[in-house]
């Protein structure tokens, strides 16, 4: 079933339109190939008819300290309602399956996928998203690290690595260990290979890795200092 | 995505008794089954959120061990400083498990139950008996650099990619059940998963609606304990070959061996012989190598991945050479 398009068309690039009604295409080829597995002996089998469309669920969500109140399939992932729904854009959907890292936000000042998180799930949750962490136009110091280092190409996946960038400052503040921490007891240091380590949830497909973690080196600098 | 209904489950009771209905489904962190959902492969029609009962703490058991709450985040146990202290090979597992943002929100009880990444699993175009009971296995013949070794039937040659599962097995802990008759049961770790035989659609041996409410934890065993996982990038891929091992020697001896492997089975595989063949054996390299050997005595190899077996053998016995090098 395609979601809902409400609101916020204008933001979306004319390819995600296309994107869509290719995926109506496969999933009616679907629905169709599945028709005919169950009744062999059908000659041409109608398509399924269209199931009612679920109640919606009323989810209330703070972005970026603004409190809003959505009516949504409960489908919608986080994801889809930050872009679709509260028109906010600079969330990107990537892979759209939790392993591209370019959906990143931040819930409850904690950083996920947000494409793999229904929206229904996260009512009365604070999310804060890339538009979030410039709020009157002045730049996150990690966003400042990032234009400053040249932490990107293309920029696509830089919403994800920016957020999550974020959340992993915070982490290590907190002396939560990592795959490479040596000594599991101690507070972790924020060297390249635990930065690497950490960032692994976020590809880049321009490999600009080695002035993200410039980048990130000299923001977590600055935030210790 | 297919339609489904939402309720948010507010006790325990209600959501055993609510995921029991035919269609329904248990959702916590939702990162395997939302996944699945938008592939196609879980169709739930009802899904019963659980992420906000109340089993997010880590206590201390009567006992010395930890009973780990079953919506604990996979990043919440891993940083719990009882489990980097006592339970290392624990926290070694879960770090070494998917990415930060996953590990932020996925759960203790969703990573038992998360399903394999067989890719004919995922593909809805292709049989998979798994998926489709009876239609075929199209890993056996296909692409299987990552399938199975030990344990794998003609029907199913799927692993269970879980690191922290692996590592739970070979603390010997207990998973605690709820069912939807309103009984709490216990079940060693290693009973929670099953071996695929003619029925692969079954990944564990629960019963519709019951549901995971917390994984316990016994004493820490002695000894010094690791996690080593082998895979194709550094960060964020699932195993090849991992290995859970807890080693204790005193007087040149072993006195006490635990070994489970991930990545090579439908379920953690723990290769008993070798355990006991540890046990009193001289703790030295060509102890470790005959249990490295005993490990894939009983493993069948599939065309691409026949490399799997010498890699276990080699990983038990350079971990068990390390563990003993090391106290």
């Amino acid at each position: 079933m395609p979601q809902p398009i409400v609101g916020s068309g204008m933001h979306e690039p004319p390819h995600s339109i296309t994107r869509r009604v290719l995926g109506i295409t496969a999933l009616v080829t679907a629905a169709f190939g599945r028709q005919l597995h169950a009744q062999p002996q059908q000659q041409a089998a109608a398509p399924e008819p269209r199931p009612a469309p679920p109640d919606q669920v009323e989810v209330h969500l703070t972005v970026n300290h603004q409190a809003h109140t959505l009516s949504l399939d409960p489908r919608t992932t986080l994801l889809d309602a930050l872009r679709d729904h509260l028109g906010l854009p600079g969330t990107k959907k990537g892979c759209d399956h939790g392993q591209c890292g370019a959906c990143t936000v931040l819930v409850n000042g904690v950083r996920l996928n947000s494409c793999l998180s229904l929206a229904a799930m996260r009512d009365g949750d604070s999310i804060v998203t890339v538009e979030g962490l410039a709020p009157d136009g002045k730049l996150h110091p990690v966003q400042q690290a990032f234009v400053k280092h040249d932490g990107f190409q293309c920029g696509y996946c830089t919403p994800g690595q920016i957020c999550s960038t974020v959340g992993m400052l915070d982490e290590l503040k907190r002396g939560l260990p990592s795959a490479v921490t040596a000594d599991l007891a101690a507070m972790p240091a924020a060297s390249a290979a635990e930065i690497r380590e950490r960032m692994s949830g976020n590809i880049c497909r321009c490999a600009a890795y080695p002035n993200i973690v410039a980048a990130i080196l000299d923001a977590q600098q600055g935030s210790a200092g | 995505m297919r339609s489904f209904t939402y309720e948010r489950a507010s006790d325990i009771a209600g959501a055993a008794k609510a995921a029991s209905q035919p269609g329904a489904s248990f959702i916590a962190g939702g990162t395997n089954l939302l996944d699945l959902m938008k592939v196609d492969v879980e169709r739930p029609t009802h899904l019963v959120d659980v992420s906000r009962l109340p089993l997010r703490d880590v206590v201390e058991t009567s006992d010395g061990g930890l009973s780990i709450g079953a919506l604990v985040s996979n990043a919440d146990l891993a940083a719990d400083s009882r489990v980097r202290q006592r339970y290392p090979v624990l926290a070694q597992a879960l770090l070494n498990g998917a990415s930060a943002q996953l590990r932020n929100q996925a759960t203790t009880a969703g990573n038992l139950l998360q399903r394999t990444r067989c890719p004919y699993f995922y593909d809805v175009a292709m049989p998979c008996n798994k998926r489709q009971p009876g239609s075929g296995c199209s890993a056996l013949g296909g692409y299987n650099r990552m399938h199975a070794i030990l344990g794998a039937s003609e029907a199913c040659i799927a692993v269970h990619p879980s690191d922290m599962a692996v590592a739970m097995t070979a603390l010997h802990a207990e998973v605690e059940i709820h069912t939807p008759s309103d009984v709490t049961r216990r079940v060693p770790i290693a009973e929670l998963h099953r071996l695929p035989g003619q029925t692969p659609e079954h990944d564990t041996t629960l019963a519709p609606g019951e549901l995971l409410t917390a994984v316990i934890l016994p004493p820490p065993p002695p000894g010094r304990q690791i996690y080593r996982k082998v895979r194709d990038r550094a960060s964020f891929a699932f195993a090849l070959v991992s290995l859970a091992a807890i080693l204790e020697v005193g007087g040149g001896k072993v006195k006490n061996a635990r070994l489970t492997m991930g990545g090579v089975a439908h379920k953690p595989w723990t290769p008993k012989d070798a355990e006991r063949e540890l046990v009193g054996a001289a703790a030295q390299a060509d102890s470790f190598d005959a249990a490295g050997q005993a490990a894939v005595k009983d493993a069948t190899g599939q065309p691409h991945n026949e490399f799997k077996i010498a890699l276990a053998q080699r990983l038990v016995a350079r971990t068990l050479g390390d563990l003993a090098a090391g106290g």
